[in-house]
């Protein structure tokens, strides 16, 4: 099904111009998610939104160049761990798990740096599960199974 | 007054569409459609000011969650079959009918309990929530008190959604990512019109 769009000048145009707003929109999403809403979740949501009509409109092939499955896959698991690991570094330094306050001198700067990095791993995590399970069943339709 | 406009505009688009979903027997416009009531369940969701959960909604309910229905279709049926139909039941509907019916009356029948929408008496918005509202930007300096629930008082509970994510990442690599260097097997299109 998701073979590239061979022949469709307009779809190609519209999306190499929409794909870098997506980008841009996600990362904001990502990093104004304390002000404004969004967040991680959702950042990563619009992030691989973007990937998605990549593959669409010029291939999955060409999708894989741009980020590898086993990329894919190392940060599915690195965003978990971005996460369970800013716990650990609260119990480090004498808090409780995920306690942020103890990150930096006051609490407020503490929580702002904790939620950022959490924010992140979620990002990282939901980004690539998404376009790991898009490829999944992107792949298994095709008819021929090399390359 | 606008707020009502707009609301029971949403409300009878979601309605028809619903409506139209049944009767259609086209399973790739079915899944248009369904992509369309997401988005329109995301206005709604702009109305009752939940911003985050419409961002979630549109992007997930009408995006990517369209393609992967899309995805699975072609992968149930022979490419030679584009406008797949969705087959005609053989009962008749009576039974099923009914148990909406009576379902439907009970919810609706429930929703007489329901305290009205945003009433800040409601039970829901007693508990914790107030201490969320007053306290969330002194302790955190977040203002957005969606995130700072989600990240930081119930940081525990997303880190085990991020987990459940990763999970179902992990469970579909399983069941149906693996790699397929080999050539495939005779018995592989015995499987793909099972699945």
């Amino acid at each position: 099904m998701v073979t590239s769009v061979k022949h469709n000048l307009i779809l190609r145009v519209v999306s190499k111009f929409l794909i870098p707003l997506i980008f841009l929109f996600a990362l904001y999403v990502q990093f104004h998610g304390d002000f404004g809403p969004g967040g991680g979740f959702q950042a990563g949501v619009i992030f691989s939104a973007a990937i998605i009509l990549y593959a669409l409109v010029f291939g999955i092939d060409s999708a894989k160049q741009v980020i590898p499955p086993y990329v894919l896959r190392l940060l599915a698991s690195l965003g978990v761990l971005i996460y369970a690991s800013t716990g650990v570094a609260t119990l480090l330094l004498g808090g409780n798990y995920l306690e942020y306050g103890v990150l930096a001198s006051s609490q407020v700067a503490g929580q702002h740096l904790g939620i950022l990095l959490i924010e992140l791993g979620v990002g990282i995590t939901v980004m690539s599960v998404m376009l790991i399970m898009f490829f999944a069943f992107a792949e298994r339709g095709r008819p021929e199974m090399d390359s | 007054m606008i707020d009502n406009i707009v609301d029971i505009t949403l409300l009878s688009l979601l309605a028809i569409q619903a409506i139209a979903i049944i009767r259609m027997r086209s399973l790739f416009a079915v899944i248009m459609l369904f992509s369309g009531f997401s988005l329109l369940s995301a206005g709604l969701f702009v109305v009752m000011d939940a911003a985050d959960v419409a961002f979630t909604e549109a992007a997930v309910g009408a995006g990517i969650s369209t393609v992967l229905m899309l995805a699975t279709l072609a992968l149930t049926y022979a490419p030679t079959e584009i406008d797949k139909k969705e087959k005609r039941s053989t009962h008749k509907p009576w039974l099923p009918l009914a148990v909406v019916v009576i379902t439907g009356a009970l919810l609706i029948y429930g929703t007489w309990d329901i305290p009205a929408f945003g009433n800040p008496d409601a039970p829901a918005q007693q508990h914790v929530t107030s201490y969320y509202l007053e306290k969330s930007l002194p302790e955190t300096g977040v203002p957005n008190v969606v995130t700072a629930v989600l990240a930081s008082y119930r940081g525990f509970d997303t880190l085990g959604e991020v987990a459940v994510i990763f999970t179902a990442g992990i469970a579909v690599l399983l069941l149906i990512g693996g790699r397929r260097r080999e050539k495939p097997r005779l018995e592989k299109n015995g499987d793909k019109r099972e699945a």
